[in-house]
């Protein structure tokens, strides 16, 4: 490698990477409006069967084809983000908002209250999460508000830990000493001191943590233990259509394409929004 | 005769965080002639570290050279490929960097590292550059030059490193050696014996090189002529003696004028004054605290200081001292183990949660770094605001008064109010600092540190101001420091940490003369003066034992190790007490004592 | 080795087995928190309260929690995870039938997907910021957003419906040749380096590239050393600590992994097992596949902290 040589990659590339960072907020995007609008953008009643065979093809008539009663795979996509998108975004909301909470204040108290929180938190982070999720759902069962609850339960830990260090790392620069040696509250130095340096790292952790919740919500209906019929999430829409995959039915793939362009949207907005090495480390 | 090294119009772009793209250094050139050495000097962001690397046909990540050319003997760097580059470095051209702590291979032996370039170009086999090595380390006087090789670089003192690295250079007789600021990491006191190594190494060996440093005095002492270098520009270049008699560009005379800190007035005279600040019997540190309130790891032991009204006291020491820890155990942030801090009569309690408010307001601290002193996502008339809101209970109008007053007397203009902190430059961030302390309205300013991140013509514009706040204000003031030249030109007293305790205690004036304790005596001894012929005739560099501090074990005098003085059995045994000296000086030495 | 890194080892160690036993309670916790009456859920409502009774003394549940826990507990120590509720069968049999093809399984993709994701986190790091560094870059991104049931009927898709090359569901048993090797296994093992590969990768070149950005590396080129010896000899040995991790790390994603080829392509390990013991609620079998799991991985990240210990210069020379 010249070291006196341009580092970066010039042209068509470059040009390709450059509409990718205005295409996939616009995909994010689409889909949160999909999770409340769904039913109603749908072109058909996504529940209704169609007048059309079993595992049809990409047809005019039904864009993304018919799944294993029928119906009309578009509408049951798009009504579908619904649980995908809203499930996660919850757990997700839940799982940072404690996080950020139990972070903040681990960095700001120390002590006894620190280390108590961390070795729980970090012992559970030892539990994969597929393996936490299915005994979970072993436990309690797959309704929706339970699902909502596990997968933050899982992603708490691992929300907790980056958060923490942020804080801490804020925690351990001068002016936080001199609020300190004024004589400001707890409260006022967690959320005036030290909570504005976290905003980067914490959009940024929330972008992934909602990665990993969706791709592990779409696994475990994938599995048959996450939502369950008649409810269907894009997990489920895989699941339910996996004996149109000798057929090469479009249902079987079209609802995994879903989750991907999802995942990978919000993936690559993070990295433009915040930089590459936004997501190294991160558990 | 045809000079050695010759740059022309040499630039070098470099890619900013933004995706833009800057000319940072815009068409320097010089030369040096075969066995002088050029000083680069300049402060930060002067490109002086990038042309010295440019020399070697080497550009950082993000950088790239891009005009000019540079030769260096028969041949021309600048059109050689990549093959060609690695036989020219480390062959030809060497390099000793700043931080020798990282610039070693954690996971490799230093021998290994040392004789690498000698084995890399195939100059001569494993054992004749061992041998070679050996003889290289003691030139350099460094200890145990037979053994040395087999340790890891974490095992050897930073001091020895920093002399190991040149032999690493000077393993292959390069043609040209580049210094890139290679004693600024180091204490003063160590530097003085790696400037002695390498000065007698370039002499032995008429060595042609490149001295980059921030540090006028330092270079008087080592280079030929000097390169003064602004922005990327070069501003003058002189024959070092010239320019230190005679500096032409208005820019050489303030970077001399910065070197050399010219005695700030005191508002005070003489002694007396009532003391507002009484410490004794403070030890503090970390871990548990036995039963005697000694900590597991102390940092400082039975400290005992008192600062008259309206006084500036001096602290200083080399890092870890604990002179920064001084400054927190004061404001309550450290809890001291042991002892008292009294502020005008009464006794504060250790720690923050037992002292009033009234209490925290009367002392306030200014941190070293302004950039980390500042939280980066307030505005700066929410950072000086806050202490009136906190203290005074001031809102609106009246406190958008105030803040607009202090910026006034910290001389900073009325629009930097609604910047961030980010938005300002390093010596306007120092002000503002001030600027925060001095709206809580304190009795006592502790700083630490406050000039040392600081280019030195910065610094210089803060300690004027700090003198013009003492004069208007009547402030007293703790000034904490690694430098004695910057605690000289502003303090009325001077206390010297070593290794946690107060070895000495003297007004100011005493420094120049009547009789120190050994370290002090080092320590001025140490410090760099501006005249080329200061360290041949410095009689520090022979006041201490050579090789470093072993550790010691407990109960003796912490300079015992190093101390030329020093009387085993006496010294090594019982830590000597603090006793009074001609002249206002108060020394712990039982050597001093016995003369 | 000396007494610093034996007690940092025992102290790993330590924390491990602590770990390990702090996960069987959570586990325990959580599974015995269960809404309702497992007997009465096994016999259905329209069994008998002397039936009901019955079962619950025959399963123990008569007895106070803690009870419960600290027989469980050493049931689980002394290797006996109890019968499945389902079939009655011992647990301990159940795994042990089909822990070898999950093994297999792992440790063939191990094979493969190590050696390829070190070479890919390598090759990228030494070429940071070339057109080589961002498609490996923007290819692992794409790996790890997409969820592995995607990967594994695309596979199928191509290479079992479209191409014909392999079967679509593994069928243990035929090994008699390589290629009947390679027919059972390809599907299972490309999907599973396929998720795996990039995780490791990123974190390889991640740990790379902050070591080639040290001062000692610039100092290697600045004395002439070539791009082989820079690498080789003056960085890796300064990134064995955080690639372990990185391995470890990826290695543990196997374990979520092998759920959903399990699953998909119908192969009799152990996660099918589990996944069927969690629809059967089959409690005890879901209990010690759980365990299982999760020895496993605090086995991996174990390792890998001994790794890092064993190879940092300032432990091992004191």
């Amino acid at each position: 490698m010249s070291s006196t040589t341009l580092p970066v990659a010039r042209r068509p590339l470059a040009l390709l990477f450059s509409i990718g960072r205005l295409v996939m907020p616009a995909i994010v995007l689409f889909w949160l409006a999909m999770a409340f609008f769904g039913h109603w953008v749908a072109p058909y009643d996504p529940a209704g069967i169609q007048d059309a065979d079993l595992f049809e093809g990409i047809s005019r008539k039904f864009w993304l084809g018919t799944d294993y009663f029928g119906r009309d795979m578009l509408s049951r996509i798009l009504a579908g983000a619904r649980y995908t998108v809203g499930i996660s975004l919850m757990a997700t909301s839940l799982a940072v908002t404690a996080g950020v909470l139990l972070g903040l204040a681990a960095s700001a108290i120390g002590g006894f209250f620190d280390t108590a929180v961390s070795r729980f938190l970090d012992a559970l982070i030892s539990i994969p999460s597929k393996m936490f999720g299915l005994v979970l759902v072993a436990a309690f069962g797959a309704s929706i508000p339970v699902l909502v609850l596990t997968l933050a339960v899982i992603y708490l830990p691992g929300c907790y830990r980056i958060n923490r260090s942020v804080a801490v790392n804020v925690a351990a620069l001068d002016f936080v000493a001199v609020a300190r040696a004024r004589g400001e509250s707890t409260f006022y130095i967690m959320i005036r001191e030290i909570l504005p340096n976290m905003v980067g790292p914490v959009l940024a952790d929330f972008g992934l943590r909602f990665i990993y919740v969706v791709l592990l919500l779409s696994s475990l209906s994938f599995l048959g233990l996450g939502v369950q019929p008649p409810e269907a999430d894009w997990g489920s829409l895989v699941r339910e259509n996996m004996p149109g995959l000798p057929y090469g039915a479009p249902a079987v793939i079209m609802p995994a394409i879903a989750i991907a362009s999802l995942t990978i949207a919000v993936n690559l907005t993070i990295d433009s929004a915040f930089g590459r090495h936004a997501r190294e480390g991160v558990r | 005769m045809e000079p050695l090294i010759d740059i022309r119009d040499l630039r070098i772009r470099a890619h900013t965080a933004e995706g833009g793209d800057i000319e940072i250094v815009k068409g320097v050139s010089f030369s040096v002639r075969r066995g002088e050495v050029m000083g680069l000097i300049g402060e930060s962001g002067s490109g002086k570290t990038t042309i010295a690397l440019a020399t070697m046909g080497y550009a950082r990540y993000g950088c790239r050279i891009a005009g000019g050319t540079i030769r260096i003997g028969e041949t021309m760097v600048t059109g050689l490929d990549e093959k060609g580059l690695q036989r020219l470095r480390g062959r030809k051209v060497a390099y000793i960097a700043q931080s020798a702590a990282a610039s070693f291979n954690p996971s490799r032996p230093i021998m290994a590292q040392v004789i690498e370039s000698a084995l890399i170009h195939g100059l001569m086999d494993e054992a004749e550059a061992c041998e070679k090595a050996v003889g290289l380390f003691r030139a350099m006087a460094i200890p145990h030059p037979e053994t040395i090789g087999n340790r890891y670089p974490h095992q050897v003192s930073g001091g020895q490193l920093q002399r190991l690295m040149a032999a690493m250079a000077l393993i292959t007789d390069p043609d040209v050696v580049i210094f890139d600021e290679p004693t600024t990491a180091l204490d003063v006191t160590t530097q003085i014996e790696v400037l002695k190594a390498f000065k007698e190494a370039i002499r032995d060996r008429n060595t042609t090189g490149i001295y980059v440093t921030h540090d006028l005095a330092v270079i008087a002492q080592i280079a030929d002529s000097i390169t003064v270098l602004r922005h990327g520009e070069v501003q003058e270049i002189a024959a070092t003696p010239d320019l230190l008699a005679r500096p032409a560009h208005e820019y050489s005379r303030k970077l001399l004028a910065a070197a050399e800190p010219a005695l700030r007035a005191s508002p005070v005279t003489g002694e007396a004054s009532a003391p507002l600040l009484r410490v004794s019997g403070m030890s503090a540190g970390y871990g548990l605290v036995d039963r005697d309130g000694m900590p597991a790891v102390p940092v400082l032991r039975d400290i005992e200081l008192t600062i008259g009204k309206g006084r500036a006291l001096g602290v200083i020491g080399e890092s870890g001292c604990g002179k920064s820890t001084l400054a927190r155990v004061i404001a309550g942030l450290t809890p001291a183990s042991r002892g008292t801090v009294t502020l005008d009569g009464v006794d504060l309690a250790p720690g923050i949660a037992g002292r009033s408010r009234e209490q925290l307001r009367e002392i306030q601290l200014v941190f070293q770094m302004a950039d980390t002193a500042l939280n980066p996502k307030v505005p700066i008339d929410e950072i000086i605001g806050r202490p009136l809101t906190f203290f005074f209970g001031m809102k609106g109008a009246e406190r958008e008064r105030r803040v607009r007053e202090l910026l006034d007397l910290t001389h900073l203009p009325a629009s930097v109010g609604d910047r961030l902190p980010g938005d300002l430059s390093g010596g306007q961030k120092q002000r503002v600092n001030f600027a925060r302390a001095l709206a809580a309205q304190p009795k006592l300013l502790l700083c630490d540190e406050v000039t040392s991140a600081l280019d030195t013509v910065v610094a210089a514009a803060i300690l004027d101001l700090m003198a013009e706040l003492r004069r208007e204000l009547g402030l007293t003031t703790m000034f904490i420091s690694h430098d004695l030249k910057t605690i000289r030109a502003i303090c009325d007293d001077i206390m010297v940490l070593y290794s946690g305790r107060v070895v000495e205690t003297m007004p100011a004036a005493a420094l120049e003369s009547g009789r120190h304790h050994p370290y002090a005596t080092l320590l001025l001894g140490s410090v760099p003066a501006l005249r080329t012929d200061w360290l041949e005739t410095t009689p520090a560099a022979s006041l201490q034992v050579q090789g470093g501090p072993p550790a010691l074990t407990s109960g003796g005098c912490a300079f015992f190790p190093r101390c030329l003085l020093a009387e085993p059995g006496l010294c090594d045994t019982s830590v000597p007490p603090l006793r009074a000296y001609p002249g206002g000086i108060e020394a712990a030495c039982f050597r001093l004592a016995a003369e | 080795m000396n007494a610093t890194i034996g007690r940092l080892l025992l102290t790993r160690l330590v924390a491990a087995i602590l770990t390990l036993w702090f996960v069987a309670t959570v586990v325990f916790v959580i599974t015995n928190l269960l809404p309702g009456d497992v007997a009465q859920e096994l016999l259905g409502q329209s069994a008998t309260p002397e039936a009901v009774a019955g079962l619950r003394k025959a399963l123990g549940l008569d007895l106070p929690p803690w009870q419960r826990y600290l027989e469980w507990l050493w049931n689980m120590v002394r290797g006996d995870a109890g019968r499945s509720l389902v079939n009655g069968s011992p647990v301990a049999g159940l795994i042990g039938s089909r822990l070898g093809n999950s093994l297999l399984l792992a440790g063939i993709t191990a094979l493969v997907a190590v050696p390829l994701a070190l070479a890919l986190g390598i090759t990228a790091a030494v070429h940071r910021g070339s057109v080589y560094d961002r498609i490996v870059g923007a290819g692992t991104v794409l790996a790890v957003s997409v969820p592995e049931f995607l990967v594994a009927s695309a596979a199928v898709l191509v290479f079992a419906v479209q191409l014909r090359w392999v079967p679509a569901l593994s069928q243990l048993g035929r090994l008699d040749s390589v290629l009947d090797v390679i027919r059972t296994f390809a599907l299972p093992v490309l999907t599973l380096t396929f998720v795996i590969v990039a995780q490791m990768a990123r974190m390889t070149r991640a740990a790379l590239v902050d070591v080639l950005s040290s001062s000692y590396i610039e100092m290697a080129r600045l004395k002439g050393a070539g791009q082989a010896r820079i690498v080789v000899w003056h960085a890796l040995p300064n990134a064995i600590g955080p690639i372990a991790n990185a391995i470890a790390f990826s290695l543990s994603f196997l374990l979520g992994g092998v759920i959903i080829v399990e699953t998909i392509f119908n192969y009799p390990g152990i996660a099918k097992l589990m996944v069927d013991g969690v629809s059967t609620r089959d409690l005890p079998l879901v209990q010690a596949c759980a365990m299982l799991f999760c020895g496993a991985y605090l086995l991996l990240v174990t390792m890998a902290d001994v790794a890092a210990i064993l190879a940092n210069p300032r432990l091992r020379h004191r």
